[in-house]
């Protein structure tokens, strides 16, 4: 897999000269936990909702993202392949878990016909064999969590945002969500780029950090 | 793969796709000006003319005032005037204030999915059959003098006092909050949905205040931004009504609207002038209305600040609040009974005066209406019908479409869509339909569903915008990022979350459409006969069983949607907890 790089980005609101990221850029390595730290407001999501393509029209951002050699700073979301994990789980919750499963899980790249084995396959490693048809506002905060790192990842990405997703769980819950995602995101060799405010999960990364300062005025 | 000629296509693809929808943007606002817009300003402006002097068709053309001073001379303008007023002011105040009430009563008090119910079935009731049903218990000859007289006094005879079309128009005001109270509550439990009102509750009462102070000092200043547009709906409307103000509002002087339109119809070709004049001013005065409106806010606010300033803990206010609350049930109740009476008259058959049931009964008049007047529920069925769903349609490609306009432009756009819901009716409609004659255009159903749908489309954008905007993002951006389209992501994760709203929307406009009135009759000609038309213009004839009849078809199709669109989410997603009636 390939690296995830950031040059040069610079984002400011639309209506402000005062620039909320200034000349950022950074190098996210694959199979690595890169994170992102600074204090509230510093426009930590902002960077990712950029990076991710789906940056508010009231902001203005230079610079460029690549995966690998790839630039994707001008395609459409939906097709820089690149996933995310919010702090809410953000399940859809019209459809059942092997439902939100089956729309991650993407046609093109999962020739096999039995789309539904995949699934179960899923949910069994992640010790939820047999949940596919439960409703997801009946499953616990950590199971909702996992299934929807399940759900990013069946959608084959070539990189993940994480935007703090382990900050609503509870401590104990914490760890063992955060070893999940670090555990199965490592494995499938993808650059990782984490928001958070928590030091464990810096601890807990081991990758290199990025502290976002105020920017002068 | 990663070579340079890859990137410059990217950068083309994202280019033209941006292009592309910029264009198909611009079509959608050139077809809704096209269809909304220009003809609501072109029927203003012809109606705007002749009450200047301006009018062709009799051969007149000069630029005179003379239609104003023979309006303002006209005997009985200045009550008419008064009246009018003093009914839109009077109703509009009464309904916000008996609505907050009795919003602070009930809230975590009473399940969701009761008042659901009860709210649906008020809501679909159309304006034309509240009033025949309220008439019906009112009248001197009604059910509530009948019970009167059985229990008390020998009246043989109805007593010879007016309770409906009285010449203050009170009968007008209570029948109009009867019917404005459940949209604003509509609107209101839907607003609240945006604060943590339990919280703020708790926080209230641990201060040492009770429920009626919390809501007025902490609840409502915080909502009443997000109904603050309905309440200027409710206003003009009340100001400008006039199926309502036939069947029980004054007729000597009637109210201005009311006035305008007998002049409309007036053989005498002149009386067009007054006419135009007349309804020229109702825009005048619903401008005005907006302005005073607004000055009253500002008061209100600033004794308000007063009064959380001096952190008084009364319990005044709580009595108050619940008179308020209890004045509302029972106007609600009357509303129930109002229905209950249109279904006992629409099967009597002799029911002489002082008798409280009918001596004998009949299904005469349903089968006379079921059989030989069908196509005026046809007609109304299927002019409701597409005038909904077409709306509908246009309602999610407007909030879907991408916005590239700035936002004060978004605004004005905004503005223009919700316009008809502001200017009278009488104001551009007799002017478009004069448009319509000189373009050759002659009445059919789907003239009839275009008209409809200026009314239709703004109600269906109101009642959905908020659903839509409220729609966490981030279920669309986990979508995208799971390598959705947008169209994949508007069919398989928009629509199906926002179901309920897009049906109960889709159910106001068929509700809405259903009790249109001034549109059916203009434009229609008289040639479209709805249930709406033919039950304001039985209303003021003898036959209590024919209104009674049309007054339930009326409302009987649009509660059948009403409750399809409670039940069927609750039947897709039985299975989903979240989306089980998540918000009304």
């Amino acid at each position: 897999m390939k690296k995830l790089e950031l040059s040069h980005v610079t984002i400011r609101l639309r209506n402000s000269a005062h620039p909320l990221i200034d000349d950022l850029s950074l190098v996210a390595l694959s199979g690595e936990v890169t994170l992102i730290m600074g204090p509230s407001g510093i426009g930590k999501s902002t960077l990712l909702d950029f990076i991710g393509g789906h940056l508010d029209p009231a902001f203005l951002a230079r610079g460029s993202v690549k995966i690998g050699e790839l630039d994707i700073t001008y395609m459409e979301p939906e097709r820089r392949r690149v996933g995310i994990m919010f702090q809410d789980d953000l399940l859809f919750p019209h459809l059942s878990v092997g439902e939100n499963l089956l729309f991650g899980l993407r046609s093109d790249l999962n020739k096999a016909t039995d789309r539904q084995a995949l699934i179960e396959d899923a949910l069994s490693r992640a010790d939820l064999a047999g949940f596919a048809n439960r409703d997801p506002a009946s499953l616990s905060g950590g199971q909702r969590a996992r299934v929807t790192l399940l759900r990013t990842l069946l959608a084959k990405p070539h990189a993940l945002l994480l935007d703090e997703p382990f900050a609503k769980l509870d401590k104990h819950l914490r760890t063992d969500v955060r070893s999940f995602v670090f555990e199965h995101a490592i494995a499938e060799k993808l650059p990782i780029l984490m928001v958070t405010h928590d030091e464990t999960d810096a601890a807990a990364a081991g990758g290199k950090v990025f502290i976002l300062h105020e920017t002068s005025r | 793969m990663d070579d340079p000629i890859k990137q410059s296509v990217e950068k083309a693809l994202y280019a033209m796709n941006l292009k592309a929808a910029i264009s198909l943007h611009s079509a959608l606002i050139a077809i809704l000006t096209a269809a909304f817009f220009l003809p609501i300003v072109l029927g203003f402006w012809q109606t705007l003319l002749p009450s200047f002097g301006y009018l062709p068709v009799l051969g007149v053309s000069k630029f005179e005032f003379q239609a104003w001073q023979d309006l303002v001379t006209e005997p009985g303008f200045a009550s008419s005037l008064s009246l009018t007023l003093f009914t839109g002011f009077a109703s509009t105040v009464l309904a916000s204030l008996l609505t907050f009430s009795i919003c602070a009563m009930i809230q975590n008090r009473i399940g969701k999915f009761a008042t659901e119910k009860l709210l649906a079935t008020f809501l679909a009731t159309p304006h034309a059959a509240v009033a025949i049903g309220l008439a019906f218990l009112f009248a001197p000859s009604g059910f509530f003098s009948r019970l009167i007289t059985s229990w008390t006094t020998e009246w043989q005879q109805p007593p010879d006092i007016i309770t409906i079309n009285d010449d203050r128009g009170i009968s007008l005001i209570i029948t109009l909050i009867a019917k404005e109270v459940p949209f604003l509550l509509f609107v209101t439990l839907s607003a609240l949905n945006h604060i943590p009102t339990q919280k703020f509750m708790a926080v209230g009462h641990a201060l040492g205040y009770g429920r009626a102070q919390i809501w007025i000092s902490i609840i409502i200043p915080q909502i009443y931004p997000l109904i603050r547009l309905s309440l200027f709906i409710v206003l003009a409307f009340s100001l400008s009504v006039i199926d309502m103000a036939i069947i029980v509002g004054p007729s000597n002087p009637p109210t201005l609207s009311v006035l305008s339109l007998q002049w409309f119809y007036d053989p005498d070709p002149l009386s067009l002038k007054l006419a135009t004049a007349a309804a020229i001013l109702q825009t005048l005065i619903i401008v005005g209305a907006v302005i005073i409106w607004h000055a009253m806010e500002r008061i209100v606010t600033l004794a308000g600040r007063w009064w959380i300033r001096k952190g008084q803990r009364d319990n005044i206010s709580d009595y108050l609040m619940r008179l308020l609350a209890a004045l509302a049930v029972i106007l609600l109740a009357c509303s129930t009974l109002a229905l209950i009476s249109l279904i006992i008259w629409s099967v009597a058959w002799r029911w002489p005066f002082p008798d409280v049931t009918p001596l004998s009964w009949s299904l005469q008049s349903w089968t006379y209406v079921l059989n030989s007047k069908l196509n005026i529920l046809f007609n109304s069925v299927v002019i409701a019908a597409c005038t909904s769903l077409i709306s509908l349609f246009f309602a999610i490609a407007w909030l879907e479409w991408p916005k590239f306009e700035s936002p004060s432009i978004r605004i004005i756009v905004f503005g223009v869509i919700i316009l008809p819901l502001f200017i009278p009716q009488i104001a551009f409609l007799f002017g478009l339909h004069i448009l319509f004659l000189s373009s050759g255009f002659s009445a059919s159903l789907i003239s009839v569903c275009w008209a409809h749908s200026l009314f239709v489309f703004p109600y269906i954008i109101l009642t959905l915008s908020d659903s839509w905007r409220s729609l966490d993002k981030r279920y669309i951006r986990s979508a995208a990022s799971l390598g959705a389209s947008r169209l994949k992501i508007l069919a398989r994760v928009k629509l199906p979350m926002l179901l309920r709203p897009l049906l109960i929307s889709a159910a106001i406009g068929f509700s809405v459409s259903m009790g249109l009135y001034l549109p059916s009759l203009v434009i229609g000609e008289g040639r479209i006969p709805t249930v709406t038309t033919e039950a304001v213009a039985l209303a003021t004839g003898a036959d209590r069983r024919l209104q009674s009849v049309y007054a339930l078809l009326q409302a009987l199709f649009p509660m059948i949607i009403f409750f399809a669109a409670l039940l069927i989410p609750r039947i897709v997603y039985a299975e989903r907890a979240y989306l089980r009636g998540v918000r009304l």
